[in-house]
């Protein structure tokens, strides 16, 4: 027999009391063990269907189940299976990390005992063993953010859901959390994860949703998706300087951005060594080459057609 | 790897009271220094300073006679200002949300913050009894009545607290209920006075009042006598009880307030 999808939601639609209908009929499957990207611009409807999936949210009409369990029959067990990192903080300000991991865990029906030992190794986990009882309201972004991730992994959820987990850290405590998360999905944890930065969804994620308009408009492997991309675009940094007439290759764009660099848009089926041929003819030199986007982002930004949310 | 208890739910439970408790003693100043300083004023001032001028109140002394009805009343404030601060606290922070993610059914989360509630209004109603011992001589004749009355009253004024909680959308919603209502219904449930004294027309008003009954019942476990049959004032308070325990559960089954 196989196995539930970790997370299974069919025809899922919410219209709010304003009448906003924010989820529009989606259905998607994430499997167990998978690594998963939801994506979209601000008010497509991600933090409404985490909403829903976490019961924080009524839905309209559509099911939704964890591992098998409907979380409408059966919003208990349910629950039981899934662990929550929401975008905004939600503990008390006034308690202590460790108190807040142990008081989290009480509510999942832990004894406190068993409670403390994990608490400690969650928060060992987090490095913020050091301010385990000190103010929650003292600790920076980035240990407050790290803190509602050992929160939620006091429970061992087999389902994690992370929004925007990572917003407003900086980078080395980012990639110290995307170490945690890919340790956690390693262990068996399926992760779904929303953010604003593609490339950390590129890297860390094996299959992703794009959601647009309370719609899913894009959902498949990451590889295939990407794949969809027909152009690609890099930046080469020349030895000495450019030409005055720049040479022309039959389906590719080239553009001096300075008079040391070149912006270069080509298929993704275009041969590099034709290009490189044509460039050293013209007596341009190449010193070292980038590539120029994201790729995640350029399909997000041709998906949804909105430039302002990659940047 | 975390596994739940046999009883998960009362492990949740217990550690929503805790929580409430730990609260409570950490900002002890403002959760149990207020009451013992304002009912300290009441006894100084009415009972001993005024009271000694008004002489005999239902057949017992001043002081005796208002002594049943300060502890009630002090209970009640606190167990209604405790659960509607700290729930509506929750509310405003969203770390209710920790509550509302996890598989807690909502009788848990209700019976937690009663509970936290209502162990307030025990505390308060403790230190209240001391500080009315150092005015007068204290004696319980009907004990069982005695801490009845203080735990439905607690459990009453908890769940109407957790109501107001419910549907308050800033801090002053918690603020009005006390303010227009409980203060007036405690003034005017015969704290300070038999309601054999009132008119006619007055009886029958108080007669509506359910913290009228509380507080006849409380003076009863203590000065045996009432203003009312105890058993009318125990039915009353257990149907207060259940239809604000009902009310609880419907709104937090529903979300309302609480899930959009």
């Amino acid at each position: 027999m196989s196995q539930a999808p970790a997370l299974e939601i069919h025809e899922l639609r919410k219209i709010y009391a304003g009448g906003v209908e924010a989820l529009k009929g989606i259905s998607l499957d994430v499997q167990p063990g998978d690594f998963f990207a939801l994506l979209g611009p601000n008010g497509a409807g991600k933090s409404t269907l985490i909403g829903i999936v976490s019961s924080l949210v009524n839905a309209s009409s559509g099911s939704v189940k964890v591992f098998g369990v409907d979380i409408a029959r059966d919003r208990e067990a349910a629950m039981r299976l899934l662990g929550l990192v929401p975008q905004e903080v939600n503990f008390n300000f006034f308690e202590k990390p460790f108190e807040i991991l142990c008081n989290y865990a009480g509510f999942y029906g832990i004894p406190r005992a068993e409670a403390k030992i994990c608490a400690e190794q969650e928060l060992r986990r987090a490095q913020l063993w050091d301010k385990a009882h000190t103010m929650a309201r003292t600790l920076s972004g980035g240990m407050k953010r790290r803190l509602m991730i050992a929160r939620a992994m006091m429970t061992r959820p087999r389902l994690l859901i992370l929004d925007e987990p990572t917003a407003g850290v900086d980078i080395e405590i980012r990639r110290g959390m995307w170490r945690t998360l890919k340790e956690v999905n390693a262990a068996g944890t399926t992760v779904i994860l929303t953010t604003h930065y593609l490339e950390e969804a590129e890297s860390l994620c094996r299959n992703l949703a794009i959601i647009d308009g309370g719609r899913i408009i894009q959902n498949g492997p990451m590889k295939t998706l990407l794949a969809q991309l027909d152009v690609e675009g890099f930046l080469l940094d020349i030895d000495g300087d450019l030409p005055n007439v720049l040479p022309v290759i039959d389906g590719v764009e080239i553009r001096a951005v300075d008079g040391r660099t070149l912006d270069l848009a080509m298929p993704r089926t275009m041969n590099l060594n034709r290009i490189f041929a044509n460039l050293d003819t013209a007596g341009i030199r190449v010193r070292s080459m980038r590539t120029k986007t994201n790729r995640l982002e350029e399909l997000f930004v041709r998906m949804t057609g909105n430039k302002d949310e990659a940047a | 790897m975390s596994t739940p208890s046999r009883h998960p739910n009362l492990t949740a439970l217990v550690t929503i009271a805790r929580r409430e408790i730990t609260r409570i003693l950490r900002i002890w100043a403002q959760t149990l220094v207020p009451p013992a300083i304002t009912m300290t004023l009441y006894f100084l001032i009415f009972g001993s300073l005024i009271g000694a001028r008004i002489g005999d109140m239902g057949g017992y002394d001043y002081m005796d006679f208002i002594v049943p009805g300060l502890v009630m009343m002090a209970i009640i404030q606190n167990s209604y200002g405790n659960i509607s601060s700290s729930f509506f606290g929750a509310k405003f922070g969203r770390h209710i949300e920790e509550m509302l993610v996890s598989p807690m059914p909502n009788w848990v989360i209700l019976g937690g913050y009663v509970a936290g509630a209502v162990l307030r209004g025990l505390l308060v109603g403790v230190i209240v009894m001391c500080i009315a011992m150092l005015f007068t001589e204290v004696r319980i004749p009907h004990p069982l009545i005695t801490i009845s009355t203080v735990l439905l009253g607690a459990t009453i004024f908890s769940l109407a607290g957790f109501i107001n909680a419910i549907f308050a959308r800033k801090f002053d919603d918690v603020a009005i209920v006390p303010t227009f209502i409980l203060t007036p219904l405690t003034y005017l449930g015969g704290v300070f006075y038999s309601v054999k004294l009132l008119p006619d027309w007055a009886q029958v008003l108080t007669h509506a009042n359910p913290i009228f009954y509380m507080v006849n019942a409380f003076r009863y476990g203590l000065l045996n006598t009432s203003d009312v049959p105890i058993w009318i004032a125990f039915a009353l308070m257990i149907g207060f009880v259940v239809v604000l325990g009902g009310l609880g559960l419907w709104l937090l089954k529903r979300g309302v307030g609480l899930r959009s």
